[in-house]
């Protein structure tokens, strides 16, 4: 009886370190490695401080793709009541393009420029991020984007996948 | 005519499913033996079913019947044929249906190869094997059905995402489906031996053929897919800790466990509730893997588009199945007879440990994934969760895992001295440190924190090969005898090696690419050279080639070292005619080394191309070691000892290991 007490006691220590290891690992992570999704009017309003990492969302504005000769791309990032310019260096996804809804990871500058280590735009063009949709729909520009033809609702069929 | 006899099959396989999900629990109940005779053939009937309606589907797809819906949506004539029969699992419906289909052949494999289950436990595996096939059925009958007319029909198809016209993802979701909803037998195990009351060595004996599949399968799955992300997004990466990978790796994580944590209940006839538990959690986690990734709640490639009913549907599928599993659980299973003492330190032991570090593993991973949908849900800011969050989770806690998991498999049962794992382990630690050293000392740039990760890796490889070499060479004789010592181990034993070996070579494989990678992104013009990681790239030009349904611009890269010709590198942009889409193909050249990984960019105004070149070392290594893993399942289940019907082991056989 008493091997069984101290095998109860070893495993209950066990797992309450474990579990406070694992939760002070989690809580630690979820305070800093997460990053926070923004739209340019949020940005407009409250600007964040320059060198956090967040996701920028939005649409990429018409006309403003501008493509340098070293390699690296300009944007501007709409989504209707402001705007952000963008700078990336890398390749592109397949699916960027004007009026593409895209989402992008990186940092703001001094100068307010977004400086992107990492542009997302979905695999499937007739589907938007969702995040993107949601800040489009807040700014307002959801019609209009439908009516240029560039971005529209999310279809209630046909995206694709596994 | 094809397409209605597809779905009259899964309307008769739906009612077959009712009756196999009912009668036998009756008659196992009360005891009545014809009602439990019906599960075994209704189990095959129900097989047979699925299996026409599955056929009739394909039928569609590779004659190109765009009269249904869903061929039409997911389908073109110009596509080659593995592509139009792959297409088939492409899509929602589709995929739904090679679900049940899976979920139907393992419930028909119990009932054709358990011939030594007791006849009342059979019937009640199948039992509840058919009423999850009900649940789906269901749910594919009523808002999913694939066999949908259009009327009027189109005259082509839609196409299928370029993205998915591929080798490696025509084979990834039949492969991950097979362990996802293999452990589908698992769950129904433990519910059967819970309904049952008696979980013993028996009981486990029983369900490790069975996980050691679904495991295996899921492994090759998750590793297929992640190869296809590897080469076909043109990331240059392996894994990105997005939601649906997370999805696919928790069962596979809690599955580990379970692996493990039956052997304890097998040998010793302990730990026998949360061995029940983690059977349980394992399907759980396939169902909410299959919820998130069907549902739409998130925004990824496998997100087939999201229709409310349905992800309601499978929510409240998954609310009944695992809260009806873990009530049961609660009721029935403070009954179960506690087995035998162990000490802390002892190969139950160290699987309990092992089981603890996984299971911590899984629940970060599980919090990480679904704490970004709970905060939308409650109205807090939108964020991401990505891989510094995972990195500083999950990472950390494989760390001891890793570190224990050669002491672990050397320790006795019951009770052990650690002193004698010392003995047969120093040799493999010397060596880990002194060959940890010598890549600290000679590898410029300095490794820095991921030489922990390379030593971990060889740790694992050499501490996992040590006892058994050491066994075989020990009191001296010849390498005859250290051969014939060498091939006595039991399959089962050398299934370990293999699998823990895999481990290792897998874990030195992703420090290496996800810390050793040299990545350069330039604007390169025809005939300009570029230096990566010790060669001269040569930058080509650009002609055009067609496919059977691409055009593409393809990229050529000639590679030397030193003035010596090392290959020559194609990657493409290609534009699909009838998605109107293009898609980027790497130009990949592999060694056990190191791979190179080319992707053509865009073009700029002045005729100067932006491409971007990868050196990725030891990436190979990656997939080889998910492979030696599975190999490690299929030695396991290939043991005899382990064959389902095959006799009860004689006690001489089970003393590990033969001499």
């Amino acid at each position: 009886m008493r091997l069984r007490k101290r095998q109860r006691l070893v495993l209950v220590a066990l797992v309450l370190l474990l579990g406070a290891g694992s939760a002070a690992l989690v809580l630690a992570a979820l305070g800093e490695k997460v990053s926070l999704f923004v739209a340019p009017s949020d940005l407009a309003e409250k600007p964040l401080e320059a060198g956090k990492r967040f996701r920028l969302g939005g649409l990429v504005a018409e006309g403003s793709v501008e493509r340098r000769a070293d390699g690296e791309v300009r944007f501007a990032v709409t989504d209707g009541a402001a705007t952000v310019t963008v700078a990336y260096r890398g390749i592109l996804p397949d699916l960027f393009r004007e009026g593409q809804g895209i989402v992008a990871q990186g940092t703001l500058e001094a100068g307010g420029l977004f400086r992107a280590s990492e542009v997302l735009a979905k695999h499937d063009e007739s589907y938007m991020p969702k995040e993107v949709a949601e800040a489009l729909k807040r700014g307002g520009h959801w019609k209009e984007a439908g009516e240029e033809g560039g971005a529209s609702l999310p279809p209630a069929a046909g995206g694709e996948g596994r | 005519m094809i397409a209605e006899l597809g779905h009259f099959a899964l309307v008769l396989a739906f009612a077959v499913a009712l009756v196999q999900g009912v009668l036998p629990l009756f008659g196992a109940a009360r005891r009545d033996a014809t009602l439990v005779a019906v599960a075994p053939p209704a189990a095959l009937l129900q097989l047979l079913l699925i299996s026409i309606s599955f056929g009739a589907l394909v039928h569609l797809y590779i004659v190109s019947d765009f009269s249904v819906a869903n061929v039409a949506a997911n389908s073109h004539q110009s596509k080659p044929l593995v592509y139009r029969i792959s297409g088939v699992w492409g899509n929602h419906e589709g995929s739904l249906l090679l679900w049940v289909w899976i979920l139907a052949l393992f419930g028909a494999a119990v009932a054709a190869f358990g011939k030594n289950l007791p006849v009342l436990f059979k019937s009640r595996v199948l039992a509840v094997q058919a009423l999850i096939g009900v649940g789906f059925l269901a749910f594919m009958l009523f808002t999913s059905n694939p066999f949908e007319r259009l009327d009027p029909a189109p005259l082509e198809g839609r196409g299928l995402n370029p993205i998915l016209q591929d080798p490696g993802l025509a084979m990834h979701p039949p492969m991950l489906y097979l362990g996802y909803v293999g452990f589908s037998t698992t769950f129904s195990f433990a519910i059967a031996g819970l309904l049952e009351g008696r979980i013993d060595p028996s009981w486990a004996r029983w369900l490790r053929p069975w996980t050691l599949a679904a495991w295996t399968a899921l492994t090759l799955g998750i590793a297929l897919g992640s190869w296809w992300a590897y080469y076909e997004l043109g990331w240059g990466g392996f894994w990105f800790w997005d939601p649906v990978e997370n999805a696919s790796f928790m069962p596979w994580l809690a599955g580990t466990a379970l692996l493990h944590s039956a052997i304890v209940v097998e040998k010793r006839d302990t730990l026998k509730s949360w061995t029940i538990l983690l059977a349980i959690l394992t399907f759980a986690l396939s169902l909410l893997g299959t919820f998130l990734v069907r549902s739409g709640v998130l925004t990824s490639v496998h997100a087939f588009a999201s229709d409310p009913a349905r992800g309601v549907f499978i929510l409240a599928l998954l609310v009944i199945a695992v809260g009806g599993a873990l009530a049961l659980y609660a009721w029935r299973a403070p009954s179960l007879q506690g087995g035998g003492m162990f000490a802390p330190v002892s190969r139950e032991g160290a699987l309990l440990l092992n089981n603890l570090l996984l299971a911590s593993a899984t629940a970060t991973v599980l919090l990480g994934t679904l704490y970004p949908l709970a905060l939308d849900v409650l109205g807090g800011p939108k964020i991401s969760v990505g891989p510094p969050y995972f990195n500083a989770t999950f990472v950390p806690l494989m760390i001891p895992l890793f570190l224990a998991l050669p002491i672990g498999s050397v320790l006795a049962w019951k009770r052990a001295e650690l002193s004698g794992a010392v003995q047969r382990l120093w040799l493999a630690a010397v060596a880990t440190v002194v060959l940890s050293v010598a890549l600290l000392l000679l590898r410029d740039p300095p490794l820095g924190l991921s030489l922990i990760g390379y030593g971990l890796g060889i740790w694992l490889i050499l501490g996992t090969l040590a006892d058994p070499l050491t066994r075989a060479a020990l009191p001296g004789g010849g390498l005859a005898r250290f051969w014939r010592r060498l091939s006595g181990l039991p399959r089962a034993s050398w299934a370990m090696v293999v699998a823990h070996v895999g481990l290792g070579v897998l874990v030195i494989g992703v420090t290496a690419t996800s810390t050793g990678q040299s990545e350069r992104i330039l604007a390169m013009k025809p005939g300009q050279t570029a230096e990566l990681a010790g060669y001269e790239v040569r930058f080509t030009g650009v002609r055009e080639v067609r496919g059977p349904n691409w055009i593409a611009q393809r990229g050529t890269f000639e590679v030397t070292r030193d003035g010596a010709f090392v290959a020559e590198l194609f990657s493409d942009k290609r534009f699909f005619l009838v998605e109107q889409r293009p898609t980027t193909e790497a130009g990949i050249h592999t060694t056990l080394w190191r791979d190179l990984y080319f992707v053509l960019g865009d073009p700029a105004p002045d005729g100067a191309w932006t491409v971007r070149l990868y050196h990725n070392p030891l990436v190979a290594w990656i997939w080889g070691g998910a492979v030696l893993m599975a190999l490690g399942g299929l030695l396991s289940l290939s043991d005899r000892r382990f064959r389902v019907g095959a006799p009860r082991p004689a006690r001489a056989a089970a003393a590990v290991p033969a001499e």
